[in-house]
């Protein structure tokens, strides 16, 4: 089947990596996520002195000395799209045939940054911008310049795998690792391009980011044991768990895909996306903005509510997000809300910031590959007002023709993707 | 597959810099050239300083004007100027299925936080431990939500409704080339009708000098014109928002075009040397194929970092017969916003039928009083990414 809707081209996926606090690649995490197996574990990267929380699903295995949450992110998003071409077997080595759509965390300038320019500045007693600024002025400091950039990583790994054209890198929150799926789609869908890849990467656990989610309560403070504070959809659910990790998918047209004897892992069959002009960090009340984008994103799949299977939802743990979302789910699905399995990877391996949307799709396209739903863990107090089948903390079989993932954002972001196990 | 591309008219803009807030303001200012930067506050570095907004005007509830710091009120406040202008502001109807893509960069530091925090950390007995308690407690709960990226994005849907999709693409000037030229594709492949497309920047802070100086590209000292400089870039505070409709929308409800949005490319040249000249021909010849049509100028971008304005300057030449025009010389460089700045002062001198006055004694830009009905608009990264728009009069 060469077109969709409106004539459109198909857009499959032939391409996935991913690294989370479970371990790096395909084989790894799927392994890992559907044993029930929790990747949060207590913070030895910096001190948690004086911190509520001191557990976060940290990326430890992937080293970088001083530390550098840019770096990190940048080297995981390195690790998983090496993955994702090599599965794919697309392009050659350092030439991939598409443009690159990646979701990052806002770079800026680190705390060990600072603590480099206020030593060069010589500084006796007061350090202010004056010192640093001084510093910086002094032409030894060139290497914070290029890295604090905000188009730094999607530079260095537009160069490293030829991706072509301009590099975009997205944010929208929580929800950007689906919006940068989205845009690859929309751009193959426009026929400007026969294959795209899309990253989301996130190596955000620092002190100061983790403070500044900690000053909005939205973490767990479940501190012991680390392995049991995610908990989405529970009664006793008490914030997210911070987390790193990243993840690639190479998208590709269908005709594209088959013409160069592709194996088709799964097909990218519809986004929905809708904002909320609620406030800074809830949803409306009447939860518009997120079942306006679940909508949108089944009926551009040209399905309707009851092809849907599965659901891996946004499932943060915060009281706030799985209130709504279950008012989304059962407003767009209704009596068929309490029967759809919808299970929260999140519970194994906390919440990955501007990766997790990509990150939540690779395993809803495992899920669809498998046909195993893996588990929402941690699911010892079921929440009366949340009603659903969270696949409680044992995975299990299911027949999953179409499956549905939800990424919410603060600034009222909402994308929905829709993803089926073959071309309709 | 997909039809004939559908055209895309700019039907509102929105723009504040130092020289005011508006269409008028901005052609008043250019017409004289007036240069307006502060070298006292930063010394040595320059600044041309936000002119003063009411911001009442723009962002009616004190608690939302509270909730951002000066970036996202800048942006906010333009984004509002963007959507009166083209009649859409307040229209429920057409602001929920509107889709946004904005340009950011990050919110400002609390520099008194970040300089207590330098000066006294290195002599607690658990320097790690310090930081934690003086972030925990002195770190304003709300001030991430004043930093995040998207959050402009996110004040624009509360403030003024805009609710169809919201995207935030970051990456300094490039981000700001390819929000529009996005922006762009997705009408004229129908994916999108209506979209309001720009960014903001707050050059009036230390935390970016800090940034940008580290890499060697603040002009220090006296000021000079772009073009006139060795090198060195002088941040402007600017807010930049358009609003772009496919053109059978905008005629169904009556808007009338301020210009046609004909064409925007990007590149990532790699900037080899040659790189930036190699890829500004290539985006002119797909978008000015020859002959060069007579009655057409460029505004760029140029920032007066080095080597990519040199490579620039080296291309112009190139086109010895159109006029040339650099607004960094009077708003400054506001990075991810310039693009779309540039966009809607093209079309601003469009709808005049004139270009405004050159601000140039090195020989690139010379007086121009001919007739004006395309410009091209030029964007050459200070460190990667080049960009070039088309905007012609809709006759």
């Amino acid at each position: 089947m060469a077109s969709g809707k409106n004539g459109q081209p198909v857009v499959v996926v032939t391409g996935r990596g991913i690294i989370t606090s479970l371990g790096a690649g395909k084989a790894d995490n799927w392994a890992k996520l559907t044993a029930g197996e929790s990747g949060i574990h207590r913070i030895t990267r910096f001190a948690s002195e004086g911190l509520k929380t001191t557990i976060a699903g940290s990326v430890d295995f992937v080293p970088v000395e001083p530390f550098c949450s840019t770096e990190l992110g940048e080297r995981m998003a390195t690790m998983v799209a090496e993955e994702a071409i090599e599965e794919a077997r697309i392009g050659s080595k350092g030439d991939f045939p598409g443009p690159l759509f990646l979701a990052v965390a806002p770079v800026e300038i680190e705390w060990p940054h600072r603590d480099v320019l206020a030593a060069g500045s010589g500084a006796n007693d007061a350090v202010g911008y004056d010192d640093l600024l001084r510093a910086s002025a002094s032409g030894r400091f060139h290497a914070i310049h290029e890295r604090c950039l905000f188009a730094s990583v999607a530079e260095h790994l537009a160069e490293r795998f030829g991706t072509k054209g301009s590099p975009i890198s997205v944010s929208t929150a929580c929800a950007s690792g689906a919006s940068a799926i989205q845009l690859g789609v929309e751009a193959i869908r426009r026929g400007e391009a026969e294959a795209a890849l899309c990253i989301g990467t996130d190596g955000s656990v620092n002190a100061e980011c983790l403070i500044r989610f900690s000053l909005l309560s939205a973490l767990s403070t479940a501190n012991d044991p680390p392995q049991a504070a995610a908990k989405p959809f529970s009664k006793n659910r008490d914030g997210f768990v911070m987390a790193e990790g990243a993840a690639a998918l190479v998208l590709e047209s269908y005709d594209s895909a088959v013409a160069r004897g592709a194996k088709i892992l799964g097909v990218l069959a519809g986004c929905g996306e809708m904002a909320d002009s609620f406030h800074r960090t809830r949803s409306s009340p009447d939860g518009k903005a997120i079942i306006g984008c679940i909508r949108d994103a089944i009926t551009d799949a040209g399905l309707t509510p009851d092809d849907i299977d599965y659901i891996n939802p946004h499932g943060t743990g915060t009281p706030e997000n799985d209130k709504m979302e279950y008012l989304g789910v059962s407003s767009v699905f209704g009596e068929r809300a309490k029967s759809i399995p919808i299970s929260s990877n999140k519970s194994m391996i906390g919440h990955t910031l501007s990766a997790a949307g990509t990150v939540e799709t690779v395993f809803t396209l495992l899920t669809l590959e498998h046909q195993r739903l893996p588990p929402t863990i941690n699911y010892k107090v079921p929440d009366p007002a949340i009603p659903l089948d969270v696949v409680p903390n044992v995975a299990r079989d299911a027949k999953v023709r179409h499956a549905l993932s939800n990424s919410f954002g603060f600034g009222g972001q909402n994308v929905s993707l829709v993803m089926s196990r073959e071309p309709a | 597959m997909a039809d004939a591309p559908r055209e895309a008219w700019i039907t509102g803009i929105g723009i504040v810099s130092c020289l005011g807030e508006g269409a008028d303001a901005h052609w008043q200012g250019l017409a004289e050239r007036r240069i307006k930067v502060d070298a006292e506050t930063f010394a040595p570095y320059l600044v041309h300083p936000l002119a003063p907004l009411d911001l009442d005007k723009q962002i009616p509830k004190k608690g939302d004007q509270r909730q951002m710091e000066p970036w996202q009120r800048i942006g906010t406040y333009a984004a509002g100027l963007a959507l009166a202008d083209a009649g859409v502001k307040g229209n429920a109807e057409l602001l929920a299925r509107m889709d946004m893509i904005v340009a950011a960069g990050g919110g400002e530091r609390d520099v008194a936080v970040d300089a207590a925090i330098l000066t006294n950390k290195p002599k607690a007995a658990n320097p790690e431990a310090f930081l934690n308690e003086r972030l925990m407690s002195d770190l304003r709960p709300t001030l991430f939500l004043a930093q995040l990226s998207n959050l402009l994005a996110g004040n624009i849907s509360i403030v003024h409704g805009v609710t169809g999709s919201s995207r935030t693409f970051m990456g300094e000037e490039a981000a700001g080339v390819d929000a529009v030229r996005i922006a762009l594709a997705r009408i004229a492949a129908g994916q999108s009708e209506l979209a309001l497309v720009g960014g903001s920047h707050n050059g009036e802070r230390e935390d970016l000098l800090l940034l940008y100086d580290s890499g060697g590209h603040m002009l220090r000292g006296a000021f000079q014109p772009v073009w006139e400089r060795a090198k060195g870039m002088v941040l402007g505070s600017l807010g930049a928002f358009l609003v772009l409709e496919a053109r059978g929308h905008a005629e169904a409800r009556n808007a009338k075009p301020l210009a046609r949005l004909s064409g925007v490319l990007s590149e990532r040249s790699g900037r080899a040397a040659g790189a930036i000249p190699a890829a500004l021909a290539r985006m002119w010849q797909r978008l000015v194929p020859p002959p060069v049509p007579a009655g057409i100028a460029v505004i760029s971008g140029a920032t007066g970092a080095q080597p990519a304005t040199g490579e620039e300057r080296a291309w112009l030449k190139t086109l010895p017969d159109v006029p040339v025009r650099a607004t960094s010389s009077i708003l400054g460089h506001g990075f991810e916003p310039q693009f779309a700045m540039n966009i809607a002062l093209a079309a601003l001198a469009l709808g005049r039928e004139k270009l405004f006055p050159a601000v140039d004694s090195s020989g690139v830009e010379r007086e121009y009083e001919g007739p004006l009905e395309r410009v091209a608009v030029t964007a050459v990264g200070h460190w990667r990414g080049e960009g070039m728009a088309l905007i012609e009069a809709v006759t």
